[in-house]
Formats: structure tokens, C-alpha cells, sequence
């Protein structure tokens, strides 16, 4: 009697699981572990809101690449003045926010005033500060004239901050966002998730995605669960490298690993006693052993670096030799500047695991050399109230995720205290640079100086792993901004 | 002595020992990091295994174990030192607007969500032991002050008291001297279930990253830590969990057993429980 | 009754205004700016200044109080930092998740702890009283965290019968979000049902050895009969007592098990809002949890005193 009876079964489900098969899929779930705090990229410095909203809804005049590179986004074209001080853009033509209103030059003029204003709270307002004027020469092209050249002004633009946003719907901006993007905002369920729809009237290519949600869990443990559970399809920047051996294994999941821009450093106190002596901080850069922290806090996803700069930047120069993981060199170093007995210090670090998880193997590392450096766990306000703002710490750990940041080391009030004239003086040059081959031995010099003078203790780039459903297709692998850009992701057959 | 004093005392016994130990020595420097060795399975060496650092689990259990003991120690003795002056002004001045006073700054305390005080005192002076020993402590003393003061009312009608009003003995002195020595064994009774309760207490804030900070070991930190190892290796956070719910059992045992040793008459634990405060 | 009433209202309202004062000036002094935290690493300090104008930040602390108690007392919370939506808003949001699940929770532990206590106090000394007071036992000693992992190992990662966290809403309809709360509801009645199983044990037994009950017993009623009939009713005057705690702890205290489980509800929005330091949101949010608890005492006590005027009068 069992044989019919399971075989009626069986046939059933193959049935049902053949339709689900057949019927194409065209929404996907996204998880993320961060939820935005509001919905406007140009007044926050969230990451989580360009990780929903960027390429997603709101576009800037030109854009990133999935490999960083800089593109045409609203503006279809430009032409540079020979003294580099002119950007004359042509927009495209047709272009209208979701709520019906035409994308013209005098949104351009708005958004990048709007930007740069007194009273503007854009977190990246560096970007704009060598913008002079802007000027719309009729609907669709526009005039920025700079006060000096700027190597990488079109780079700048293409920022989650730059983004171009109309003077009708900014007053809702933070929980309606207006864009000009492929998708439009649907939803925001706070505190669980945002949803979004295809844009039908969208300029560029229509989305093979219908609907697109994202979804906020921060909990590794739930993240793992939703992922297995089939709640969600992708989980960009997964939380806990510790379970993706497991989804590598699993023929369902593909598990990305790609690029981010974060450079994950052990920031030193430069002005702090007894880290202005160089052989002190040199001596923690060779007490440090890097594989067994990637190993260790990162279940070895993460590439060693030797200095503030990305390694899969074509001008990435490798130092790691430099600062080599040798504890016999770190205390005979102490030694002569005159610790031979060790000291004391603090180290403050931010929620990420990375800074949690490697502090705990750092403290442990530089125990061995005799520097004792107590543990505080810290949330970011905290971070950034004691650590950033009050220079008040010793040691921190944390990843700068900005793409192409060595500038900050220019900033001698920046948390760590560097104060080198010569490198400011370089950063300078390389402001104003635009020649490709001189540009890049500038950018050799700078990583080089910075990690001789053993500035910070460079630990390892931050690698982007994200756990993906096996048929869908078109999630970055790489992070060269904060972006999960669905434009280009469907399903497969 | 009963059998469930005897198994109580044996746990807590077991526990309070490890911890006193670890002072002293534990099979590993819990403050070394070895991560080749991380996850290393049950063996002579490792008698419980290793965790993602490749630290001996047995060794962080030991530490945790003084850990946990300690900043419910202090915590109780925060609760009574605030609690049992507090309780006997109370009582002394029963009935009057201070009575009233004392007991409604009870209630307010015992409004606050215990875990909220603990969460508030953290963001404003960081995570640290010393936070969960004042958050825990804090939340003790109404407890102790609504103990010592429903102990001491009836006290005051009694004879020996009533006389020692007559000789001339002012307030203050009669509680010291004749209200106090009677509550002893009401003060060891729930010091001992308040003890049970700062454990749970602690291993709760050390779970939400509230407690004692790295490289102080922790069962709460160990439990929380281990959350996303739970598919591949269960054991990281089952075991801390074990150690707690093995202490805290014991020393409710224990609480019970000396409740019933201390004062036959109330042999059918009617109190159980209701002194349990959560977080 | 009136009078008592009223005495007991005005120290409940002088608690009220005591609290909010002491949370104001509490999350006053927590450091760290949320104009410098929402702006991020690379904000330069006019924009900063220009978050907090924007804010409000910039008032003075007794301006800021005396709008947020008149905010209070209006129902207008206020609008949260980072969300830049009304406090009421979320706060309403949160608790679709957080009520249903306190409720879910209470349910649970009075189907768990009545007929354990009922049938422990009746076998007193047997074989079934000694199980269940050791189950009681355990239940107390479990720390609910722990328990909420074991669940998710066993019924999520291993049978995946439950998710291991998150809600969908109710929306989504009624039995998936009973589904997502069930899991969180067990390991939040857990050890509050081993309690009031073990006060529901001893107040019956006190009861039981009463003289009426001896008279029902003589009566001719079985011991079951004489639970069920005369102890039980007396029995419930401390025990709703404890409900009424319990319940003001599960609206309130389900903050780490709202953690575990990934549920959006009032426990996780509180501890992200200071983490965030959306210092609107921690005050508001906190206050209204100090009410609900004062609240239940309240409504406790008078029910108290209306079934035992003695009460009225503690001197």
C-alpha cells in the first residue's frame, strides 16, 4: 500500500517544485546589516543609505563602476577647460524624478549649491569646497568653474553625497526619497525593512528586477538562519565570516569575495607619549603578526597591507615587508627607546567584529613585547566623541572605508596626529595633478612616507563577502563604494 | 543538613572553588591567544576544548566563574549596605511621611527596568565590571530595604524592644542593637537568592556586551561570542550557559535548603520566587 | 477606597514627574554628540553646527525638558534624531511587536505554571510534586538568553521549524507572526512560569491547610474537589499579584530576548536609539516603560486593597 501512496507524493511535489521552477522570479530580497537612519545620501554620513538608495534611486551627474571606475551618470558627456578650472556637462535629455518632474540644468545648480551652502549638513562637504560657481547654460548642460584644478574632481562627483536631488520633493527628502534612479522607494517598514519598485519610466535600461527589498539584520545568528532559511536571496557584506566556509560548501550559495576601499589600520596616537618616539610606533608595527589576525578575527578572508592604500589600486605600491611580523626586532626596539620593562596603554575599539575580535588578538600580540594595552569596547558615538574628536586613546582599531583617503594623513588635527610638512606639501601636489604617470608616483611616494614613518599599524584590507542565492546574478563582488546596485541583477534561467 | 542544602551547597561550592582557583593557577593563560589552535576538540590537553581564539574553555570557565562571583558578591553587598539602613529607618519611623518617603523611592526604583539602569550607566561612563556591580547593586536595594523593613514592624511591638524604649534607647540604637541581630537569618536567606540573581544578572549584561570587558573572561561575553558558532560548534556556547544554570542552581539550593534550616516555619517556600527580580 | 485611591494617585504622579527628571537628566549627561555621529568621520565642524541647529541641540537643557514634558503630556513625543520621523510613530510601530509578544508570553506562562503548580500542590510530597518542583527548580536557574539559543539550535538551525529571528509583520498575516513570536515567547515564559507555578504551589498548599477546606474535606469533597473549589479562589489573591509584575517585566525587560531573536520591538529600539544617541527617542521610550510599570503596581495595589481593605490602612 506505501509504494502508490509515495509515489503520488513524490509526483506532487515534483509537480509543485517544477512550477516554482518554471515561474521566472523577478523580485529579490536583499538582507543588509545596517538599517539607514533616514533616506537622504546627501545629509548623513550612513553608509547604510547609499548601500539602499545609490545607483538604486538617486543618481549623481557621473557615477562609479562596479571596479571603481568613474562614469557617465545623469550627464551624458563633459568637456574640461585647458586650465582644468571649467566642467561643462551635457546632461541626458528626457530625464524625470519619480515624481514626475523633469530632471533640467537648474536641478544640477540646485543640488550642488545645496551641497555647498552654510547651512548645509552634507558629511562630505570637502568634496564641493573647490567648487566656485555653478551655472546652468540652458536645460541641458550645466557650467563648474573650481578655483584651483582638482585631479579627481569627476571622482568626487560621483559620491553617494553628490547625488542630484530636486528642489520640489527635498522637504520629505529623509522618509520619501525623490531620484531619477531605476527604481523607485515603495516602502519603509523601520526598524525591519525598505522596499522598492522598477522605475517604467527610467531613461536608461528597464530592470530585470520588478521589486527589490532590503532587509535589516544586524544579528549574525539571524542573518545565518534567514540565508538558510531562504528568507532572504543575498546577504551583502555578510556579518560572520566564521559561517561562510559553510555556504562555500553549499551548492545553493555563492559566496562573493571581493574588494573593499577599507584599509583596516591600528591607529596610533602620533602626539601621544610614548607613541611620538618612531621606534615605539615601529616597534608595534613589528609586533604585530597580520595573517593571524585575518586568520584569527576574519576567518581569513582579508589581504595584508603595509599601508593606507588599496591593493587592488593599479598604483598600490607593497610594504608589508616593511613593518614584518618580528617580536625579537619590536623589543630590542622598545628597548632603545627606552621601555625596556614595556608600558601601558589603551585600546579603544568601535562594535565591527573586525575591530572587536582583532583588538583582542592585537592585545594579546603586543602582550608578548611587553606593551599592556587595556581593552575598551566602545559604540561608535563613543568612538567618535573620545577616540576621533578628543584625540583621547592610545591605540584604536578601525577600517576607513572611503575610496582613495591617504589625503587624511595631510590633516595633522585628524585623530591620529600625523603632522608632516612634507607629506602635506605632496598631498598638495597631487591635488592639482593631472597627469596619469605623475599622479601615480606621487601616490608611491605618499604610501611609502607614511609607512616608514610607521604612522599607523597597517593591518589588512577589509574584504567584502557577501552570500548570494547561486541563480542570482549581478551583485558587485567588489565594493568601491557603498552601493548595492540592482540595476544589472537577475535571475537566471 | 537536607539533601537539597547539600546538593546547593556542593554546586555553588564547586563553582566558588574554581573561581578562588583561577587565581591562583587554571590549565591556561586564558590571556593567550593561540589561534592555531583554535577549535581544537576535547582532548588531555584541552579537557573541554579550545574557542575561536584557540583558549582553553575549561580555563575562561574557571575566570568566568570569579568573574560572575565577584560582581554578584559586590553587587548584594551594595543592595544591603544601602538597603538594610534604609529598611530599619523605615520601620523605626513606620507610619510617618520618611516611612512613606523610603518605600515610594522603592517603587521608583523598581519601576526602571533594571537592564535599562544597566544600559543608561553604560552609555554614559562605558562598559566595564564595575557598571553591572553598581547596575545590579542598585536594583538590590529596595529588595533588602522591603525585607529589612517587613522584618523589623513586627519586631517593634515585642517585649524586649518595648523595653528597651523604656530604658531610653533612641531609635537608631534599638535598630543596631535588637532590630538588627533578629534579621539575620532573613539577610543570609535572601542574600543568598539576591547572589543567585546578580549571577544571572551579570551573565546577562556580559551577553549584551555590558559586562566585564576582554581579556577579563566572562560567560555571558563567552555565550555571546560564540552565538555565530553555534551550527559548527555548539559546545562554545552551551557549556558557559551549563556553568551558569549549575551555579545559579546551586546557590538557589542552597537559599532554600538555609530557609528551611534557618526558620521551620516557613517550610513550603512561600517567598520563592517573589524575590526574584529579572532583567 | 476614594481615599486611598487618591493618596495612592498623588504619589504615583510625584514618582512620575521624579522619573522623568531623573531620565532627562540621565540621558543629558550621556556623552557623545548626535549632530558629530549621524555626520560620520569626515564632517567638517560647521556642518556639525548646522546638524545641531537643525535638531534643536543647541536650546538649553531646561528649554529642551519643559518641551519634552509638555510634548509627554500631550501625546507629542517629539521627532527622532535619525529616523526624522515622530517618536509616536515608531513607538506605535514597535509595540505591534512588542505587546502581542508580552501577551503571547503571559498566555504561555499561565497554560505552563497552573496546572504544574495545581498538580504539584496537589500530590504534595509525591513523586509529581518533587518532578515538577524540580523542573521549577531549573526553570528559575536558566538564564532565558541561553534557553532562546538551545531553541533556535534545536527548532531553527537543526528542524527548521521556526526562523531564528526576525517578524514579518503583521501583514503578512495573523500565523506568521504568531510563528515569529513563539520561539521568543517560550524563552521569556520559561523561568516566569517556573515562578508563578512554584507561588501558585505554595499559596494553594497555605490555603489547603486552612480550616475551611479542612470543613469542605469533612464534607465529603476530594482533596481535588476542595483545590478546585475553595483553594484555588483564595489562592489567586497573590498570585495575580505576581501576574500583574510579570506582565510590567515582559512589556519592559524583554530587551535581551528582543536581541537574540532580531524582533523589532520597543527592547531593541531603545538600546539602538543610544547607541545612535537619538536621545528623543531613549527618553521618550523609557519613560513610557517607567509608566506602564508604575502603572500595573498601581492598578495592582488597588485591586489589592479592594479585596482586603486591611491594606488600606499599613500601619
Amino acid at each position: 500500500m506505501q509504494g502508490p501512496i509515495a509515489a503520488t507524493v513524490i509526483t506532487f511535489f515534483t509537480a509543485a517544485t517544477t512550477v516554482a521552477a518554471q515561474a521566472q522570479r523577478t523580485d529579490a530580497i536583499i538582507g543588509l546589516q545596517l538599517e539607514p537612519p533616514h533616506l537622504d545620501p546627501t545629509s548623513a554620513a550612513a553608509g547604510a543609505i547609499d548601500q539602499v538608495l545609490y545607483a538604486n534611486v538617486f543618481e549623481g551627474l557621473t557615477r562609479f563602476g562596479p571596479d571603481g571606475s568613474v562614469q557617465p551618470g545623469l550627464a551624458a558627456s563633459w568637456t574640461i577647460s585647458d586650465d582644468g578650472l571649467s566642467y561643462t556637462f551635457q546632461l541626458r535629455e528626457g530625464v524625470t524624478f519619480h515624481d514626475g518632474t523633469a530632471f533640467e540644468a537648474s536641478d544640477v545648480v540646485f543640488s550642488l549649491d545645496r551641497a555647498r551652502a552654510e547651512d548645509s549638513t552634507n558629511a562630505q562637504k570637502a568634496l564641493f569646497a573647490g567648487i566656485e560657481d555653478v551655472e546652468a547654460l540652458d536645460d541641458t548642460s550645466v557650467r563648474i568653474d573650481l578655483a584651483t584644478p582638482q585631479g579627481n574632481f569627476l571622482f568626487n562627483l560621483a559620491w553617494g553625497d553628490a547625488v542630484m536631488v530636486a528642489r520640489e520633493s527635498i522637504e520629505d527628502i529623509k522618509n520619501q526619497p525623490i531620484g531619477t534612479g531605476a527604481f523607485r522607494f515603495e516602502q519603509w517598514r523601520r526598524g525591519d525593512q525598505i522596499s522598492l519598485s522598477r522605475n517604467a519610466d527610467y531613461w536608461g535600461e528597464a530592470t530585470s528586477l520588478e521589486a527589490a527589498t532590503f532587509k535589516f539584520i544586524s544579528e549574525p545568528t539571524a542573518a545565518y538562519a534567514a540565508m538558510l532559511a531562504g528568507d532572504i536571496d543575498a546577504f551583502y557584506s555578510y556579518p560572520a565570516p566564521e559561517n561562510l566556509a559553510q555556504f562555500e560548501r553549499d551548492p545553493r550559495f555563492t559566496v562573493l569575495s571581493g574588494n573593499t576601499e577599507g584599509e583596516t589600520i591600528l591607529a596610533i596616537n602620533n602626539q601621544q607619549s610614548p607613541f611620538d618616539d618612531i621606534r615605539v610606533r615601529k616597534a608595534v608595527s613589528h609586533a604585530i603578526d597580520r595573517q593571524a589576525i585575518i586568520d584569527g578575527a576574519m576567518f581569513g578572508y582579508g589581504t595584508p597591507i603595509g599601508s593606507h592604500f588599496a591593493p587592488h589600486n593599479p598604483d598600490y605600491v607593497d610594504l608589508t615587508a616593511n613593518a614584518a611580523f618580528d617580536p625579537a626586532l619590536a623589543r630590542e626596539l622598545l628597548a632603545q627607546a627606552g621601555y625596556r620593562e614595556g608600558f601601558s596603554t589603551t585600546l579603544k575599539l568601535p562594535p565591527p567584529s573586525y575591530a572587536r575580535r582583532g583588538g583582542e588578538i592585537i592585545a594579546a600580540q603586543l602582550r608578548e613585547v611587553g606593551i599592556e594595552a587595556e581593552i575598551s569596547f566602545l559604540e561608535w558615538a563613543q568612538w567618535l566623541e573620545q577616540v576621533f574628536r578628543g584625540y583621547d586613546y592610545g591605540l584604536t582599531i578601525v577600517s576607513h572605508t572611503e575610496p582613495m583617503d591617504i589625503n587624511i594623513y595631510a590633516r595633522p588635527d585628524y585623530y591620529f596626529q600625523y603632522d608632516n610638512p612634507d607629506f602635506q606639501a605632496l598631498i598638495e601636489t597631487l591635488a592639482v595633478e593631472s597627469d596619469p604617470a605623475a599622479r601615480s608616483a606621487l601616490l608611491a611616494q605618499a604610501q611609502t612616507t607614511i609607512a616608514e614613518d610607521f604612522v599607523n599599524g597597517y593591518l589588512f584590507q577589509l574584504a567584502l563577502t557577501s552570500v548570494v542565492d547561486a541563480k542570482l546574478q549581478g551583485i558587485w563582488k567588489d565594493a568601491p563604494t557603498q552601493a548595492v546596485d540592482l540595476t544589472g541583477v537577475r535571475w537566471a534561467d | 543538613m537536607s539533601a537539597r542544602l547539600l546538593i546547593g551547597l556542593g554546586l555553588s561550592g564547586l563553582f566558588v572553588t574554581a573561581g578562588l582557583v583561577s587565581l591562583l593557577w587554571t590549565p591556561h593563560d586564558v590571556a593567550n591567544l593561540n589561534i592555531a589552535a583554535k577549535f581544537a576538540p576535547a582532548s588531555a590537553e584541552y579537557l573541554l576544548g579550545t574557542d575561536h581564539f584557540g583558549r582553553d574553555i575549561l580555563s575562561m570557565i574557571m575566570v568566568g566563574a570569579r568573574t560572575s562571583i565577584a560582581v554578584a558578591l559586590l553587587a548584594v553587598g551594595i543592595g544591603m549596605l544601602g538597603g538594610v539602613p534604609l529598611g530599619l529607618l523605615a520601620a523605626a519611623a513606620r507610619g510617618s511621611l520618611l516611612d512613606d518617603v523610603v518605600m515610594r523611592f522603592n517603587d521608583m526604583v523598581f519601576a526602571f527596568p533594571a537592564l535599562l539602569i544597566a544600559i543608561m550607566i553604560t552609555a554614559i561612563v562605558g562598559p566595564s565590571a564595575v557598571n553591572a556591580i553598581v547596575a545590579i547593586g542598585i536594583f538590590n536595594i529596595p529588595v533588602f530595604a522591603r525585607l529589612v523593613r517587613a522584618g523589623a514592624l513586627p519586631l517593634w511591638t515585642l517585649d524586649f524592644v518595648l523595653s528597651a524604649r523604656v530604658s531610653g534607647k533612641g531609635a537608631a540604637r534599638i535598630s543596631v542593637q535588637h532590630i538588627l541581630p533578629n534579621l539575620t537569618n532573613l539577610l543570609i536567606v535572601q542574600g543568598t537568592i539576591q547572589f543567585s540573581l546578580g549571577i544571572l544578572a551579570e551573565a546577562g549584561l556580559s551577553f549584551v556586551g555590558l559586562g566585564a570587558q576582554p581579556p577579563t573572561a566572562s560567560w555571558g561575553r563567552m555565550m555571546a561570542e560564540s552565538q555565530t558558532m553555534i551550527s559548527f560548534a555548539p559546545h562554545l556556547a552551551l557549556i558557559p550557559g551549563l556553568a551558569i544554570l549549575l551555579t545559579v542552581l546551586g546557590l538557589n539550593l542552597t537559599g532554600d535548603g538555609l530557609r528551611d534550616a534557618l526558620d521551620p516555619k516557613s517550610r513550603s517556600g512561600s517567598q520563592q520566587g517573589s524575590g526574584r527580580a529579572e532583567l | 477606597m476614594i481615599g486611598f485611591a487618591l493618596n495612592r494617585l498623588v504619589s504615583l504622579l510625584a514618582s512620575l514627574i521624579v522619573a522623568s527628571l531623573v531620565v532627562f537628566a540621565a540621558v543629558e549627561i550621556v556623552p557623545g554628540d548626535p549632530a558629530r555621529f549621524m555626520l560620520g568621520i569626515n564632517a567638517q565642524p560647521d556642518t556639525v553646527a548646522a546638524l545641531r541647529a537643525e535638531l534643536g541641540l543647541d536650546r538649553s537643557p531646561v528649554e529642551r525638558y519643559l518641551s519634552w514634558v509638555g510634548g509627554l503630556l500631550t501625546g507629542d513625543l517629539g521627532v527622532s534624531y535619525t529616523y526624522r520621523s515622530p517618536v509616536s510613530e515608531i513607538v506605535a510601530e514597535r509595540l505591534q511587536v512588542s505587546l502581542p509578544l508580552a501577551v503571547y508570553a503571559l498566555v504561555l506562562t499561565i497554560v505552563i505554571a497552573f496546572p504544574v503548580g495545581m498538580l504539584a500542590a496537589a500530590s504534595r510530597g509525591g513523586v509529581v510534586d518533587t518532578l515538577f518542583t524540580g523542573a521549577t527548580q531549573l526553570g528559575i536557574a536558566v538564564p532565558n538568553f541561553w534557553f532562546a539559543l538551545l531553541l533556535i539550535l534545536l527548532f531553527s538551525v537543526n528542524l527548521g521549524w521556526f526562523s531564528a529571528g526576525g517578524f514579518p509583520g503583521w501583514q503578512a498575516g495573523l500565523l506568521p507572526g504568531l510563528r515569529a513570536l513563539t520561539l521568543p515567547a517560550i524563552a521569556l515564559a520559561l523561568p516566569q512560569a517556573s515562578i508563578l507555578a512554584r507561588l501558585l504551589r505554595a499559596s494553594l498548599i497555605d490555603t489547603l491547610s486552612g480550616d475551611y477546606i479542612r470543613t469542605a474535606r469533612a464534607k465529603g469533597l476530594s482533596a481535588g474537589q476542595a483545590l478546585r473549589r475553595h483553594a484555588l479562589r483564595n489562592a489567586m489573591i497573590p498570585v495575580f499579584t505576581i501576574i500583574g509584575l510579570q506582565f510590567s517585566f515582559l512589556i519592559a525587560g524583554a530587551v535581551i530576548i528582543e536581541n537574540v531573536f532580531f524582533l523589532p520591538g520597543l527592547g531593541r529600539l531603545v538600546l539602538q536609539a543610544i547607541t545612535q544617541r537619538d536621545l528623543i527617542v531613549v527618553e521618550s521610550v523609557v519613560m513610557l516603560l517607567v509608566l506602564a510599570v508604575i502603572l500595573v503596581n498601581f492598578a495592582v495595589e488597588l485591586a489589592y486593597s479592594w479585596i482586603d481593605p486591611r491594606l488600606r490602612n499599613p500601619s
